[in-house]
């Protein structure tokens, strides 16, 4: 699952970048940096829940 | 520049090393008595490392703006990603040129970096181990995030390639430094897991408190300098800032730490019946760490708000961390340094003010704006954005390679004995009975 979470942040950043190079609109821009954003924190949940003390402290 | 300014941002530069001298006093007073000479000496190591690594490579990779650099071209514009400097300084000439000035600022910088994943790893991270891993971030992880900010690289060009404000400002390193650092003491705290004793079989946390609360307060005096002269040079050196603006950041660095400070105090107070010493210290270095994005270009009204929400968020997510998370972090170094860094970074987007004279670098890095710009919060939400999605699994990939050919953790006979006993030979307070085993049973 840590392995997971990490791919999912960098991807989430992959959809940043891409975003701020690619896209010119501004709405275009910022509704994709928001959902890099997003891809980023489920990554950092999924990374964060990995942890053998959190995953315990949640039963 | 002119010859007054290069002397004034020489001091600037020379009061930097505080920063390093007041954390590592603040996480020796934060660890076990049992590792305090080894926290100490360790922290030099680092030092010393970090600075040998950095003139070596790192600082070829940063660079400066304007200096020599690897681009690609995508959508027709030219995207700055990595210096191409020369090893071992070479090339630069001492002559009080700016690339010479941020140079020596950098030096101390990437110290202050490399030290704050001590603060998360204190009492159980082996001293050969630590310099390792200072070596990657020194070489690698943070020039390659600081030229990206602070080296004209992408981050910075975002104003001009992408119209996003003035690029990502970060004047006294927040990101750059704090949250960099902050963020490699996450991963770090993560490989080496929790120290002995600190969660119970049932995944309860045991409080283990620092031992020398004067150290720790000492500490806090010290880094205040270092930051002084970490923002205010930073400021000039990489945004361009006036010198006279030296008195405006002097006076946002007291009041952020001042705010955050009585924030933690007040806090932990109404929570727990009395002020905590540890958390309001981390209170304290988490507004200094909050106010150096910023510092440079918000007011002082915003400098307290800045601190304040600095400080509850540092008391909160201590605890957070602890509790929550199962995160062992004896001196806060991930809530100080990533979350305070991560809030400075946003902390411009929101209070900052870029009257057109304030921001004026050569080269025309920075696209002119006289007024507010909406797109300058988009270009931290991406500096943000690569923190958290780039630079947090670089720094955990490296140390776990490392961690399976070099070991990161002692052994735990080595922390129980303490590390000054187990890997100095010799304890910091040899006349004195200075440990006794409380726990039950622990994981």
């Amino acid at each position: 699952m840590k392995l997971a979470g990490f791919l999912l942040l960098l991807a989430g950043w992959a959809i940043v970048v891409a975003a701020v190079v690619l896209l010119i609109p501004a709405n275009a821009r910022v509704i994709f940096v928001v959902a890099g954003v997003g891809v980023e924190m489920i990554g950092l949940t999924l990374v964060i829940r990995s942890n053998p003390l959190a995953a315990r402290e949640k039963e | 520049m002119p010859i007054t300014e290069i002397v004034l941002v020489i001091l600037l530069i020379l009061l930097a090393p505080f920063s390093v001298a007041g954390l590592s006093l603040i996480n020796t007073g934060l660890g076990r008595s049992r590792s305090a000479a080894h926290c100490l000496l360790t922290s030099l190591c680092i030092f010393a490392v970090a600075a040998g690594v950095y003139v070596i490579c790192g600082f070829a990779w940063q660079g400066y703006i304007g200096a020599p650099a690897h681009v690609i071209v995508v959508a027709g514009r030219q995207w700055n990603w990595l210096a191409r400097g020369s090893f071992f300084l070479r090339g630069i000439e001492f002559d009080g040129a700016p690339i010479s000035l941020a140079a020596g600022l950098q030096i101390f910088s990437v110290g202050l970096a490399a030290l704050i994943p001590m603060g998360a790893c204190l009492d159980r991270w082996r001293l050969s181990a630590a310099c390792a891993s200072t070596a990657l971030l020194a070489g690698w992880t943070y020039p390659l995030f600081a030229h990206w900010v602070w080296g004209g690289g992408w981050l910075a060009q975002l104003g001009i390639n992408a119209a996003m404000g003035h690029g990502v400002i970060d004047a006294g390193g927040s990101g750059t430094i704090q949250a960099v650092g902050g963020l490699t003491a996450l991963a770090l705290a993560w490989i080496l897991g929790p120290r002995r004793g600190k969660y119970s079989l049932e995944g309860m946390p045991t409080a283990i408190p620092g031992h020398n609360a004067v150290l720790i307060l000492l500490g806090c005096f010290l880094a205040f300098f270092g930051w002084l002269g970490l923002n205010s040079a930073g400021a000039i050196l990489f945004t361009g800032a006036a010198p006279g603006r030296i008195v405006l950041i002097s006076i946002n660095t007291a009041l952020a730490a001042g705010a955050a400070v009585l924030a933690a105090v007040l806090i932990t107070g109404m929570r727990f019946g009395r002020p905590d010493v540890s958390i309001s210290a981390n209170g304290w270095v988490g507004g200094l760490v909050a106010s150096s994005a910023s510092c440079a270009f918000i007011s002082p009204l915003a400098a307290l708000v800045i601190g304040a929400i600095a400080g509850a968020l540092v008391t909160y997510s201590v605890e957070w961390f602890e509790l929550h998370l199962g995160v062992d972090d004896p001196g806060g170094a991930i809530s100080v340094h990533a979350l305070g860094g991560i809030w400075g970074l946003l902390a411009v987007a929101i209070f900052a003010r870029f009257p057109a004279p304030a921001v004026d670098i050569g080269g025309g890095l920075f696209r002119a704006a006289s007024t507010r710009d909406a797109g300058q919060a988009l270009a931290q939400a991406v500096a943000v954005a690569t923190l958290i999605g780039f630079v947090l699994p670089l720094t955990y990939g490296l140390n776990l390679a490392l961690n399976r050919i070099w070991p990161q953790r002692v052994a735990m006979e080595g922390e129980r004995q303490g590390l000054d006993l187990y890997e100095l030979g010799g304890g910091a307070y040899p006349e004195f009975v200075t440990h006794s085993d409380e726990f039950g049973q622990f994981r």
